[in-house]
This record gives C-alpha cells, sequence and structure tokens, in this order.
C-alpha cells in the first residue's frame, strides 16, 4: 500500500501547471465566452500534446489509457487554471465509444486534440456545442451523433456555453457503456472542482496578505484565517478522495469524491467571495473565473443529491 | 500509488480479525468512565496484551509486534469493526509512549511501557491548570530541586481518566523566572498514590467522572522520572501534541465502524429521507479520513514528518465526530434522550473533541499561519 503520487505523476502535474501558468488562461477564458474559440483551441492543443486526453483512450486507439489517477492528476491542475472548453465532456466521449466501429474512427482524433466532444442526454443542456467538433447525444435508443446544435445560452460559468443538440443523426452504438462513462466524468469533475477550490484559496491567501485594513493585514485577523482554515482543510480531506477514486473507480468513491470536492470547492468560493469583497464580485477581476465554475461544477454529471443517493445504494 | 495491502498485510488482517472474532466480550463492557468500567476494561487490555494485540506498532521487547504504521491502521479497522472495547490506556499508549520512544531512556522504557501494554498502568495526561489551557506554557505548577529529584506542588485540571488511573505525565515550571514562558519547563511522570497528591474526580457533562482536577503538595519525583532534560520540557512536550493531534489519538477505524453502525441504525429507522445526506456524508467523511491517513502513513514511510498538518486533521475528526453523533442521536428520537445508551455516550465524549488536544481555534490558527502562511496577528 502507497497512495501517494509517485515522482513520475507528481512531475507530469508540475509540468502541466508551468505550461499553464504561462498560457495566460483567464484571456483564453475571456475570449471562449464570447464565442472566440482560437486562444482555446490553442490551449487545448497544448494540453492535448501533453497526453491529457490520450489517458481515456486506450492504447489500442492511440491512447495512453485508461489511466484514471493521472486524468485525476491531469483534472486537478485544468481547474486549477481555470482552463475553458467541454474538458469532461471529451473524456466522457472518449469512455462512451468503446465498440471498434466507432472507436477506431473517432478515438485517435479526441487523443491527439484533433477533435473536441461534448455530450449530453438527449434534451438536456450539451456543454460548448458550438465549439466542439463532435456532438454526442445519448438518445433513447443509444448514442448517437447529433446533427448540430441549438442556440447557445450563458452560463452562469462564461467559459461553459450552453447548447440543446439536435435530435436524430447516425446511430453509433445502441448500448453504450453509460455507467462507466458516468464515473469517468464523475472523477474528472470532482478532479477539476478540487483544482477550482485549490486556486481560489490560493489567491483568497494571497489576497489577505495583502490587503490592509485598520493598518495591517486583513490576513491577521482571526475571522479571516479561520475560514481559510475550513476552506483549506475540507479540500485537504476532498483531495484523498479524488485520488482514492481514481484508484479504485469504484461507484460510491467516485460520487462521494465528486459531492466532497464540489462542496468543497464551492464552500472555498463562498469564502473567497467573501473575503475579497466586493472587488471579488466584479466581472474584470479574474477571481470570477473559479467563483463561478465552482458554482456550475457542483450540479455538473450528477447533482449533490445522485451523488449521495449512489454512496447509500452502495451499501444496500 | 496504490491501496493494495501486501499478502503479509493481508494475512495480518485476516489473524487479528479471527482472534478479534474469539475475545470481544459479546456484551459490551459498562462505560470506562465508572470505576466498575474502568476495571473491566483494564482486564481486557490485559488479555489484549496476553497475545500482544494491545499495542501492535510497538517492538516486541515492550509488549507489541514491530507491526509499523500501516498494520496498525488495519489492525484498528479490525478492533473497531469488531466493536471491541474503548481503550482505557489510550492516554498513555498514544501520548507518553512516543514520547519515551523519543526522548526517554532505555531504562524509563524498559520501566514504563510493559505496564502500560498490559494495563497494569494505566496513565493520565496533566497537562491543562486551570489558568493554563490554551495558553499552556503560562503553567504554574512548580517543579523544585530536591535531593535525588524534584519536588512538585501545584493543582493540574481536566486531567482525562485520572479518577481511576494510576500514574501521569505532566509539565512544570522548574525555573520561576525564565527569559521566554516557554523556557524552565520540565516534564515528569509522578505516581497518582504518592503522598501529596488529591484526586479529586470531576463529572463531565453526563456526571460520569471522566476526568479530575490534581492537587500537588511537595509530590517527591525521583530524577529517573524526569523525561528528556530538566528545563526542555515544552521541546518534548510538543512532539507529544503532534501525536495527540495526528493519526494516533483517533485513528480512521473507529471512525468508519461508527459511520457503518450509524448507516445501520439509519436503516433500521426505515431509511428516513430527513437524515439521508447526513448518513451518505458519515460514510464519506469516514473514507475520507480513511483515505487521509493512509496517505499520510504513505508519506511517514517515506520518511517525510507529518508536522503541522496533524492540525487538519484534528479539526476534521472532531467536528465530524459530533455531526456523526448528533445524527445518531437524531435518528433515535425520543431514545436518543437516554444517557446511558452507548451512542449517547459516544455522543457526550464526541462534543469534547474540539475543545481538548488543543482547541479547534488554536488548531486553526495553527492551518492558516503554518500551513496557508498568513501573517500573525491579535488572536
Amino acid at each position: 500500500m502507497r497512495f501517494l503520487l509517485d515522482t513520475e505523476q507528481r512531475a507530469f502535474a508540475a509540468s502541466l501547471d508551468a505550461m499553464l501558468t504561462a498560457a495566460d488562461t483567464p484571456r483564453a477564458v475571456r475570449d471562449w465566452s464570447r464565442g472566440e474559440h482560437a486562444r482555446g483551441r490553442a490551449l487545448w492543443a497544448r494540453i492535448a500534446e501533453a497526453g491529457v486526453f490520450a489517458l481515456a483512450v486506450p492504447e489500442a486507439y492511440e491512447g495512453l489509457g485508461p489511466r484514471p489517477v493521472e486524468l485525476a492528476v491531469a483534472f486537478v491542475e485544468l481547474g486549477r487554471h481555470a482552463v475553458p472548453g467541454p474538458l469532461v465532456e471529451t473524456v466522457v466521449a472518449a469512455t462512451l465509444l468503446l465498440d471498434p466501429g466507432p472507436a477506431k474512427r473517432f478515438l485517435p482524433a479526441l487523443a491527439s486534440g484533433e477533435s473536441t466532444a461534448t455530450v449530453a442526454h438527449e434534451g438536456s443542456y450539451a456543454v460548448d456545442g458550438d465549439a466542439a467538433t463532435l456532438r454526442l447525444a445519448l438518445a433513447a435508443d443509444g448514442l448517437r451523433l447529433a446533427p448540430g446544435h441549438g442556440p447557445v445560452r450563458p452560463s452562469l460559468d462564461p467559459a461553459r456555453r450552453l447548447t440543446r443538440l439536435l435530435p436524430g443523426g447516425e446511430l453509433l452504438a445502441p448500448d453504450p457503456p453509460v455507467d462507466r462513462a458516468l464515473l469517468w466524468a464523475r472523477l474528472a469533475t470532482a478532479a477539476q472542482a478540487l483544482g477550482v477550490g485549490l486556486a481560489l484559496l490560493e489567491r483568497t491567501v494571497a489576497y489577505v496578505g495583502q490587503r490592509v485594513q485598520f493598518g495591517v493585514p486583513i490576513g491577521s485577523f482571526q475571522a479571516v484565517k479561520h475560514r481559510l482554515a475550513d476552506a483549506k482543510t475540507a479540500l485537504e480531506f476532498a483531495r484523498p478522495l479524488v485520488l482514492g477514486a481514481a484508484v479504485t473507480m469504484a461507484p460510491a468513491d467516485v460520487a462521494a469524491a465528486k459531492v466532497s470536492a464540489c462542496e468543497a470547492s464551492y464552500a472555498t468560493a463562498r469564502t473567497a467571495l467573501q473575503l475579497h469583497g466586493a472587488i471579488g464580485y466584479t466581472a474584470e477581476y479574474d477571481l470570477s473565473l473559479w467563483l463561478t465554475k465552482a458554482r456550475a461544477l457542483r450540479t455538473a454529471w450528477g447533482t449533490p443529491d445522485e451523488c449521495r443517493a449512489e454512496i447509500l445504494a452502495a451499501r444496500a | 500509488m496504490d491501496l493494495d495491502f501486501t499478502p503479509a498485510e493481508e494475512a495480518f488482517r485476516a489473524e487479528a480479525r479471527a482472534w478479534l472474532r474469539a475475545h470481544v466480550p459479546p456484551v459490551p463492557l459498562p462505560s470506562l468512565e465508572t470505576g466498575e468500567g474502568f476495571a473491566a476494561h483494564r482486564t481486557w487490555e490485559a488479555e489484549l496484551a496476553a497475545d500482544r494485540w494491545s499495542v501492535v506498532n510497538w517492538p516486541a521487547r515492550y509488549g507489541g509486534r514491530d507491526a509499523g504504521l500501516i498494520r496498525w491502521l488495519v489492525f484498528e479497522e479490525e478492533y473497531y469493526a469488531a466493536g471491541a472495547p474503548g481503550r482505557v490506556g489510550q492516554n498513555g499508549v498514544s501520548l507518553l509512549a512516543p514520547t519515551l520512544f523519543d526522548h526517554g531512556t532505555q531504562e524509563q522504557r524498559a520501566r514504563v511501557l510493559p505496564s502500560m501494554a498490559t494495563g497494569e498502568v494505566v496513565w493520565a495526561q496533566a497537562w491543562s491548570e486551570p489558568e493554563a489551557g490554551s495558553d499552556l506554557a503560562s503553567l504554574r505548577s512548580r517543579a523544585v530541586r530536591a535531593d535525588g529529584g524534584w519536588r512538585l506542588s501545584g493543582q493540574k485540571t481536566w486531567s482525562s481518566r485520572a479518577a481511576f488511573a494510576d500514574r501521569a505525565f505532566g509539565l512544570f515550571r522548574s525555573d520561576p523566572a525564565p527569559a521566554r514562558p516557554h523556557q524552565g519547563l520540565t516534564y515528569l511522570m509522578f505516581d497518582l498514590r504518592a503522598p501529596g497528591v488529591t484526586v479529586r474526580p470531576i463529572g463531565r457533562l453526563d456526571g460520569k467522572p471522566a476526568f479530575a482536577e490534581l492537587f500537588l503538595d511537595d509530590v517527591f519525583v525521583p530524577d529517573e522520572d524526569v523525561i528528556g532534560e530538566a528545563g526542555q520540557g515544552w521541546r518534548v512536550a510538543m512532539s507529544t501534541a503532534g501525536d495527540e493531534r495526528g493519526l494516533t489519538l483517533r485513528s480512521p477505524g473507529r471512525f468508519l465502524a461508527a459511520a457503518d453502525r450509524l448507516h445501520g441504525l439509519w436503516r433500521d429507522r426505515g431509511c428516513p429521507a430527513w437524515a439521508r445526506d447526513r448518513v451518505a456524508d458519515a460514510l464519506s467523511g469516514a473514507r475520507a479520513y480513511q483515505l487521509f491517513a493512509y496517505a499520510a502513513a504513505s508519506r511517514f514511510l517515506d520518511g517525510e514528518s507529518i508536522g503541522p498538518e496533524s492540525s487538519l486533521n484534528k479539526v476534521f475528526w472532531s467536528e465530524y465526530d459530533i455531526a456523526l453523533h448528533e445524527t445518531a442521536l437524531d435518528l433515535l428520537g425520543e431514545e436518543g434522550e437516554s444517557a446511558d445508551s452507548a451512542w449517547a455516550e459516544a455522543y457526550v465524549f464526541a462534543l469534547a473533541g474540539p475543545v481538548y488536544a488543543g482547541t479547534n481555534e488554536i488548531q486553526r490558527d495553527i492551518i492558516a499561519e503554518r500551513l496557508l502562511g498568513l501573517p500573525k496577528g491579535r488572536r
């Protein structure tokens, strides 16, 4: 038993972190929210080049996977840097396309980053349907290649643009592995949310160390410290759940990781907003990019209620 | 990155499970916070020790199995899953013993540890004083040099288990005018039945004498009972405090078992919807705590020290423990009010969690200043 990231896994996280730090992701997010995808696509290509999307794709289809632990490590970094785009959905698409025909046709491009995907149940919102090159609909009769999407609606998180997929289209798989895909979706979302929470905490710690009131940094006030200590505690206990779920891929573990990471991240967002004061409430300050994502991820790919039901179902 | 145990660790788990199945008393022992229960728990400790299950991670020569941290975690999971009794020797085993391993002499280890392992000598912690709790360095109890040892005077309070324990360990001021309050303290062991010691049991919320105050009037302690160097007590004691907040005070096994029992209680009550989220959160909280401990143990085995991260641990388990037991009492409804149930006893015990072992306010300061790097300020 060695429940600890190894040197290679830590180096992978550090290299993603360095690359994303240099990439000015806030600017890519702001472009993305206006429907300008060029900067986001360039970023996407570099993330794919680092191997992130290949982690969910089997080696037989030019991937590196399945490697859920590395995927979780990567998604923490994507969350920390507020990377825009249908990141989780592209992973979900990769895990849904198991039949050799569609797998051969779509997976190599997903692994390489050449294509991006969105996935949704028919009638639900698909994230970034306008930007994705592959739009998959989970319909009553199986997995379909949607022929297009409806109008774009804004999300509470400007980096996630909501669309409904048009019905019909080519039937790719009559019986896709939906349960398996849901596990990967929840794991990736949990890891991303953890990263979002860590970034919110880090930025808030930096802010309260600089912001002076009553002649001292507000970070020296116990009321401020204790909120941040609670955020730190919640995030540090969500982290092993996320990594542990990636190791076992057991539905209850993944559900626990999802609900705990998302709640910790959301609580950290509330704390971050409060401690930043009015500047945190503005769209022009970068903090907002993480604040709104924490809210959106909380209900993406499994509400808290659905995840808790899964935890209890495992014990029935 | 794996959660797999080695065949040897699995064999250890199986051996522990089989032993516990054969030995755990079928009827719960009376509360260890009563005289009768204390005696019964002492007998249980002796039974554990007879087959070397009382202190599995200690060296064999002191009654352990040299089992290491991972097997200790495994043992604790099995121990609490089996519904085995609470550990009356916990103060000694989890607080004094690690201190002796780090700072004690060979002679002290050989003298103190074997009788601690069997429950023959039960230890109480004597740190707090009426005016020294969170600000522990302000303590006033004195140790005055005497021929061949020290003479202790003063008052200690909130001393867990001291109502029935045999011996105690604590900090005393040996230099009345130090340059700084953390200096000039000496860490000593003393006999609770020595001449000059008066033990006054204090009833906790439910009236059970779970702790006591100690009045010390010129109590002689020989030099052999000083732990570490005289005057260096603060440094010695702080290594114990880390253990206390860290893993060893509250093992994950305890909460995994408690969450499991809570889930059972919820199901027995017809799975009421209002408690659903709280039960699910208790289950994932126990899992989080288990995995956090596995990660800490893995780091520890890599040679890293745990340090201020033990404050995260302490805040987490103490709040978790209360939430879990509150849910249980709410599920029990009217029955939850009855003070003699195991759930009520555990609830009252949990309520003290955020207070002892360094209040959660102090722990949050440590997290903020030492883990997050926030500036020190007025409290």
